[in-house]
């Protein structure tokens, strides 16, 4: 019998090199943090990384060398000695790792004491973060802007995240820039994420939350402070007057039809249970999921079920020309 | 512990002769042996290996590539609650309760179990459990909330279906089962050893057999309370998770994972001592370093109570909390790291024989320390932020589970397979089945570390295109098919050996442990005479003497039997009734299950059913039939 495990080691060694150095894009990757927090949580993968390589290293040299060495051969009619253990070895194969998980339990306290401790001062942005089946909600309490799916930031600040949810538990992950936390009934939580570079960082839901949860994505959306103030002077003062005709049939058909559940700010519509649709021509995404073309905005009103099973929005009852006219009012809300 | 010859003889004897001989189907649904019950342990995990396998299969087709819409979310929302449930509970814990049974009497010098009737009562609840968690499928709607289910997802506002009360009774009729499994062994191992066998002379499966039914006597009733909750929630009411009426959701989390983190030792456990049992037959040496052994055994047990809260580092309790969780969840890397190193000096100047079950063994090593590699990394609570919910989790835990449990338990399965069938299994294509398994397997989640570090969460049925998910996902889900496979091999194997399979005799491996100083199959009684046991490794130390098996510690006698009995499975019916019934609020057929148990349980308390021996003249006389 010839060992396995050296063609086991070798394709093991070559696909974790493979996965390592990225050679994936890297969207959505813990390996390519882009702010502080995500660096540190990298840190301490990495460091643990190498500390059970070796360990893993030794282990299996050991084996490769004793299935080799100690593999059966003929004309052994003896019986092999007997042997009870060895304190030494024993010593020190409980020594060592307890040495080795030292090395790692002390940075992982210490960050885990570092990503607790809630960033203060005036250059500080505070968000408040809540989440339902299955769409996000992003309120700016010091700026008064409420919006939805898609959370701006500026580079180079530390955003304050509160986190709650209105339903069953969701948990807010953006690889690229922070581990997760969870939002849980009756809880607020709380945690903190910076971006160090302008970019579109894709957010995921991480905690099972019904049957739409593997679609319930947002976008966080980095700018460099002019850019984010741009954005914020826009929420605050919106273009919400129509533009065309088909816009103003569409103005009319959102008060009858949409106005109940969602707001757009600067107009009456002030309803609470959906997205705030302030900006919406703005957004790279409609729904958290689609890219936000008209056609993808129609296709959402008209089986917002078909995109994410369980959603809450009703199919409304409108003909396609109605739903063409609501897309074209929502084209023009920026 | 054989009882003196007088004592035995003064009880009534009911049946001077063994009883006549009942249809086999009959024997079996009546049957308190602890091996015929060790076998329908193993018959139930092995079919619900399957039905969780093929669940796995058609999730991982809905994965093989983005927006796929082979399954409807909802439904995947069910096959992975299915997936899971059914692999720890009724896959993995009625394998691991089957090998027990059907050997840890035999390793011990034991005539049964220490409470057969109870035994029986043991599977017949797992079973019965089992049953209806599944037939929920046909009622409706599978449970669609994950296996553990969180509230307030499984709470009847966000699942209102009848699904989750399948999953909630179910489960809890199958923990009732699995805690009087684990009092059973418990009592067995402490009080029924052959004279001799002090707890440090025990072979390592029997020791971890013990500390697994210990953390189950300590690990099911929080999962019971929790249930117990749960039901008042969603069949009564109840408000205990639910955050809206002052509730509290997190409670049901904890309640869980103080059950949730030792069942993953529960099953882990037993795994290793079988590990440990062929590794040292097949390279013909002693355990190396026993005592630590025990030790590590033990101490993996006792911290796996306190490091529930890994599960739980997203949800918010702040460093303190985590940092504790975090270093406890640590040190139980080092007695782990003990066994690893153990094993690998075992087999160091020992004569290595590759048969199946050792290659099993082989292929547990490597990927067991994989598992345990990515554990420790999870348990540095920052980059467990990263790592939570996500597929690097799930890649962790298949390592362990698939590595330790599975791997494992075909361990044991080749290894005691000529011991209960008295046949071979082929050798060939057990080596096909596990170098299929070993591929498959590595193929299947190696790939999902990554798919996690790429972002991927766990519990989607889809996930974003043009980010690398994808090459991820598609080799696991090749990799799911060849594993597969490597159960069509198993299943030929097992016919095989039913049908051209070679006979086994005593002990076909040259093995340690009074088990193989048994004929295969084992008699009903198991042992003519209760054996003496002088050491570790009673029938090494035998074969040392140039003995071939081990001196008696008492003169042949009559044997009291334990009488065959369907009470076990009137009362799980009942059970089953009353269960079914809770499920929907039909208070006349709640009482007519629970009165059909407690007719069953008065008969058998008034039933004076003193068992039946058998006497010496009729062994001679089976023992010449056999012949």
């Amino acid at each position: 019998m010839r060992p396995k495990h050296r063609i086991g080691l070798l394709l093991t060694t070559a696909v974790l090199l493979l996965g390592l150095t990225g050679c994936q894009r890297a969207d959505m990757s813990v390996l390519d943090p882009a702010g502080p927090v995500a660096k540190m949580q990298l840190s301490i993968i990495m460091l643990s990384v190498y500390i059970m390589s070796g360990i893993f290293v030794v282990a299996m040299g050991i084996l490769l060398y004793v299935l080799i060495r100690y593999r059966s051969r003929r004309g052994q009619n003896q019986p092999p000695k007997q042997v009870e253990g060895n304190n030494v070895l024993e010593a020190i194969w409980t020594i060592i790792p307890v040495i080795l998980l030292a090395i790692l339990a002390v940075p992982t306290v210490t960050t885990a004491f570092a990503l607790d401790a809630k960033p203060t001062g005036s250059n500080v942005l505070n968000v408040k973060v809540k989440a339902s089946q299955f769409w996000w909600q992003f309120e700016y309490p010091d700026l008064g802007i409420v919006t939805a799916q898609e959370l701006h930031i500026p580079t180079g600040t530390k955003v304050n995240l509160q986190l709650e949810t209105t339903d069953v538990m969701h948990s807010f992950w953006v690889p690229r820039l922070a581990g997760k936390t969870d939002l849980i009934p009756g809880r607020t939580n709380t945690m903190w994420i910076q971006a160090d570079q302008p970019g579109e960082f894709q957010g995921k839901c991480a905690e099972y939350c019904g049957p739409s949860h593997g679609v319930m994505d947002f976008l966080v959306v980095a700018e460099d402070p002019r850019q984010f103030q741009a954005w914020t002077d826009r929420m605050k003062h919106p273009q919400v007057q129509p533009a065309g005709d088909a816009a103003v049939e569409g103005e009319k058909l959102f008060a009858q039809n949409c106005a109940s559940c969602h707001s757009v700010a600067g107009t009456n519509f002030k309803g609470a249970l959906g997205p705030n649709l302030t900006g919406f021509a703005d957004r790279i995404k409609v729904a958290g999921v689609l890219e936000n073309t008209d056609e993808n905005v129609r296709r959402w009103i008209s089986d917002p079920a078909a995109v994410k099973p369980g959603t809450k929005m009703p199919k409304v009852p409108l003909n396609e020309q109605q739903i063409s006219a609501v897309a074209a009012f929502l084209r023009d809300l920026k | 512990m054989a009882k003196p010859l007088e004592e035995v003889l003064s009880h009534p004897v009911h049946t001077a002769t063994a009883p006549r001989k009942r249809f086999w189907l009959l024997d079996y649904l009546s049957t308190v042996d602890h091996k015929k019950i060790g076998l329908m342990y193993a018959l139930i995990g092995v079919f619900y290996l399957i039905v969780g396998g093929i669940e796995a299969l058609l999730m991982r087709v809905q994965l093989f590539s983005p927006n796929n819409h082979f399954v409807s979310y909802p439904l995947f929302n069910q096959l992975f609650t299915m997936h899971g449930t059914n692999m720890i509970f009724f896959a993995a814990m009625p394998l691991i309760f089957g090998l027990m049974n059907l050997v840890v009497p035999l390793q011990i010098g034991a005539r049964d179990v220490a409470f057969p009737f109870m035994n029986a009562v043991s599977l017949w609840f797992t079973f019965v459990g089992a049953l209806l968690v599944n037939i929920s499928w046909f009622f409706g709607d599978a449970p669609s909330a994950g296996w553990f289910a969180y509230a307030p997802i499984g709470l009847n506002q966000f699942n209102p279906g009848h699904g989750m009360d399948f999953f909630i009774v179910g489960l809890q009729i199958a923990g009732f089962g699995s805690l009087m499994g684990a009092i059973n062994f418990i009592a067995t191992i402490l009080n029924m050893r052959a004279p001799g066998m002090t707890l440090l002379r025990m072979p390592l499966f029997t020791w971890t057999s013990l500390v697994a039914s210990g953390l189950i006597l300590f690990a099911f009733p929080p999962l019971t309370v929790g249930l117990f909750l749960y039901m008042f929630d969603r069949l009564f009411g109840g408000h205990f998770f639910d955050a809206a009426m002052g509730g509290n959701p997190v409670l049901w989390s904890h309640l869980f994972w103080i059950f949730g983190h030792p069942e993953v030792y529960i099953v882990a456990l037993p795994a290793f001592g079988v590990i440990s049992e062929v590794v040292a037959t097949f390279s013909r040496k002693r355990i190396f370093g026993y005592t630590s052994m025990v030790f590590a055994t033990v101490l993996i047990g006792f911290i796996g109570f306190m490091v529930w809260v890994h599960h739980m580092f997203t949800v918010g309790f702040g460093a303190m909390a985590d940092s504790i969780f975090a270093i406890a969840t640590m040190l139980i890397g080092i007695p782990t790291g003990i066994k690893v190193f153990n094993w690998l000096f075992t087999m160091w100047g020992g004569q290595i024989r590759f048969k199946t079950p050792m290659m099993f063994a082989l292929g547990f090593l490597p990927t067991f320390v994989l598992g345990g590699i990515t554990g420790v990394m999870l348990s540095a609570a920052p980059a467990d932020y990263q790592y939570h919910g996500s597929y690097f989790v799930v890649a962790h835990f298949h390592y362990v589970l698939i590595g330790g449990v599975v791997f494992g338990f075909f361990a044991g399965l080749y290894y005691w397979f000529p011991k209960v069938t008295g046949r071979l299994m082929h050798e060939g294509l057990g080596h096909l089945n596990f170098w299929f398994m070993f591929i498959g397997f590595h193929l299947t989640f190696f790939p999902m570390h990554f798919a996690g570090l790429y972002g991927m969460p766990r519990r989607v049925p889809t996930y974003n295109a043009g980010v690398g998910l994808e090459i991820w996902n598609q080799l696991s889900t090749i990799g799911a098919f060849v594993m597969a496979v490597s159960i069509v091999l198993f299943a030929m194997n097992v016919a095989y050996a039913f049908i051209r399979g070679e006979k086994a005799g005593n002990d076909p491996w040259d093995a340690r442990t009074l088990e193989w100083t048994l004929p295969s199959p084992v008699p009903e009684y198991n042992f003519a005479q209760t054996p003496l046991v002088r050491g570790l490794d009673p029938l090494w130390m035998a074969k040392e003497e140039g003995k071939t098996t081990v001196t008696p510690a008492e003169p042949p006698g009559p044997i009291h039997m334990p009488s065959n009995s369907y009470l076990p499975m009137v009362m799980a019916v009942g059970l089953f009734i009353a269960g079914l019934a809770a499920i929907y609020h039909r208070l006349f057929f709640i009482v007519l299950g629970l009165e059909v148990i407690a007719l069953a349980m008065f008969y058998h308390s008034l039933n004076d059913d003193e068992g039946y021996h058998v006497l010496p003249e009729e062994r001679a006389l089976a023992k010449g039939e056999g012949a």
